[in-house]
């Protein structure tokens, strides 16, 4: 098998004073793989995704061990704008869109980093509005005015126009109507199929995750709890029933009481 | 859109160089075009580090007083070097100056950033008036502005001052509308927006915001040694002050934020606002209307305004013409 296009070599994330965050986190992404990273509120997931993007400064975090190793280089010290122009892009939780400028515009921003001419830049949103025909009709709107999965689709093409060959995803789903983020996950999977796009997404909803992933890894307390291939983890009752709501009686019973 | 402003931006520029053989008194050149192309250069550097950038300073005043004494001081220790080659001069050390005291932007947003732009205000004033060499070794305070001379010529009459702050504007200003549409200057919305997202989107938020203080020093460099040299005709660290640094950000509030023109429309209505004062005031209530009321009255309006326009419309008189011109398409 070809090297991993990302490699991560036991992570650790800590917060000043002393939070440790994720502890000791190894796994590795091969091009072309949809791999979901799943795991309750803090379980440092965020961290994980942020400490990949080497965003954690802005928070007063540090990667406080461990190696991540992207296309065969080092880059725990290559500076978020330099991993961009390389192709590692992420979207980050809560869409971050600029709301006072135009759909267009915000995307137009997502080819500032990549420093593309104005031409690429104008092929990309073509086919940006190809893969989010909604976004489209409301061009020349402002981003507030969005709806909460518009803006998803909009802080997702963004990142697109950046033309990236790693995703990092933190929570696309996250206060989506259900089919709403089931059309996300459609457009990600169809990215992934058609253009070979890899993504590594961070998720709550377990459930759609684990149908669009082909790996997955669980998170709890900062550590890797389990993963693998998704068929596998599906077939766990532990898995089932800490994230896929699938509770055995019992429990619902106690809990009840 | 963006065509059709070009022209209009054009237009004015014309309107401006025709109307001169027209204009036959010296106190409009002196007392109101040349102080309104001065402010509302300064106006344009404090906007694209405070509007589009998203930077807030409180020293602009200090930068207008580095780029009147640097132009001072190079006329003055290099020999032979010609206005035209000091005037950018100054804006480039008035560009480094920006850098210096923009670093702590890199760290500080909002209120803690403004704060810390009070220093530079501060220190640079003080600079200035402790140290003798800057002015020459002139101790009194004030020095008056040396005669500039562009290739053997000297401008010396109002009209040919006009002028040479007519051209210097008129290029700047070119030269912003072009930031601005350019990727640094969508970077610097980007930045004023959404700080992380940008961060994400590949842009290097920290030289952007080092680009915008840069570029910004120099336009609010440029205008302080005009304002020294065309228009007051003194140099002196006094004239400098932070009421000055708070008018030109008034000017940026009232016109516009994020807005070429909006620098221009504010500094028009700031640089006016007083005369119409006056006049109006000894209409009103005869001469006992004194230059003492026209500044409290002037105080009195330009506060109210402020919190008018901060309530109603924080775009400034941009939005308000920019509303006016569509309504009139609407009804036409």
């Amino acid at each position: 098998m070809a090297a991993p296009l990302l490699e991560l070599e036991r992570l650790s994330v800590v917060y000043e004073p002393a939070i440790l965050a994720v502890e000791d986190v190894s796994f590795s992404i091969w091009k072309g793989e949809i791999v979901a990273l799943l795991g309750a509120n803090g379980a440092g997931k965020t961290s994980l995704l942020r400490a990949i993007s080497n965003l954690l400064r802005a928070k007063r975090g540090r990667l406080s061990k461990g190696h991540i190793i992207y296309d065969g280089q080092r880059v725990e010290r290559v500076p978020t704008h330099r991993l961009v122009e390389t192709g590692l892009v992420q979207v980050l939780e809560g869409r971050h869109c600029f709301l006072f400028l135009t759909v267009e515009e915000n995307l137009l921003t997502g080819a500032l980093g990549r420093r593309s001419s104005r031409g690429d830049a104008k092929d990309d949103l073509g086919r940006v509005y190809e893969v989010f025909p909604s976004l489209k009709a409301k061009a020349k709107q402002p981003a507030g005015l969005l709806s909460g999965g518009q803006q998803q689709m909009l802080a997702i093409g963004r990142a697109l126009m950046a033309r990236p060959n790693l995703l990092l995803l933190d929570e696309p789903s996250m206060g989506l109507a259900p089919l709403l983020a089931a059309e996300i996950f459609e457009t990600l999977a169809k990215l992934n199929r058609d253009d070979g796009l890899t993504i590594l997404l961070a998720e709550q909803n377990a459930a759609s995750a684990l149908h669009y992933a082909s790996r997955a890894f669980v998170l709890e307390n900062g550590r890797l709890a389990s993963g693998g291939p998704t068929a596998d983890l599906l077939a766990r009752d532990d898995i089932l029933s800490a994230y896929l709501g699938l509770v055995s009686e019992k429990i619902v019973e106690t809990a009840s009481i | 859109m963006n065509r059709s402003r070009d022209v209009t931006a054009l237009a004015i520029f014309g309107v401006f160089l025709v109307a001169v053989p027209f204009i036959k008194s010296d106190y409009l050149f002196n007392a109101i075009l040349i102080p309104f192309i001065a402010v509302s250069l300064a106006a344009l550097g404090l906007n694209i580090l405070a509007g589009y950038a998203g930077q807030v300073s409180l020293g602009s005043a200090a930068f207008m007083a580095i780029g009147a004494f640097s132009t001072y001081d190079l006329l003055l220790y290099v020999p032979h070097l010609p206005f035209l080659v000091a005037l950018p001069g100054a804006g480039l050390i008035t560009a480094v100056a920006g850098l210096v005291f923009g670093l702590p932007g890199l760290r500080l947003r909002g209120f803690y950033l403004a704060i810390s732009t009070l220093a530079a205000q501060f220190f640079v004033q003080w600079v200035f008036t402790t140290f003798p060499w800057f002015q020459g070794g002139d101790t009194s305070g004030v020095i008056t502005a040396p005669p500039i001379f562009i290739d053997g010529f000297q401008v010396s009459t109002p009209v040919e001052r006009y002028l040479l702050a007519l051209a210097v504007a008129a290029i700047l200003t070119v030269f912003a509308i072009a930031l601005v549409r350019s990727r640094v200057g969508q970077s610097f919305l980007a930045v004023r927006d959404n700080e992380l997202a940008a961060k994400v989107l590949g842009i290097n938020v920290l030289k952007i915001k080092l680009i915008a203080c840069a570029i910004s020093g120099f336009y609010i460099g440029i205008a302080g040694a005009l304002w020294a040299y065309l228009y007051v005709r003194t140099i002196e660290p006094a004239g400098y002050d932070l009421d000055h640094s708070f008018q030109i950000l008034f000017v940026i509030i009232l016109g516009g934020l994020a807005s070429i023109r909006g620098a221009f429309l504010g500094a028009a209505f700031l640089v006016v606002l007083p005369l119409l004062l006056s006049r109006g005031g000894a209409a009103l209530l005869g001469p006992n209307f004194d230059s003492g009321y026209v500044d409290l009255a002037e105080k009195i309006i330009l506060g109210a305004l402020i919190i008018l326009f901060l309530r109603l419309e924080p775009q400034g008189l941009s939005a308000l013409l920019a509303r006016f011109s569509l309504n009139r398409k609407a009804t036409t």
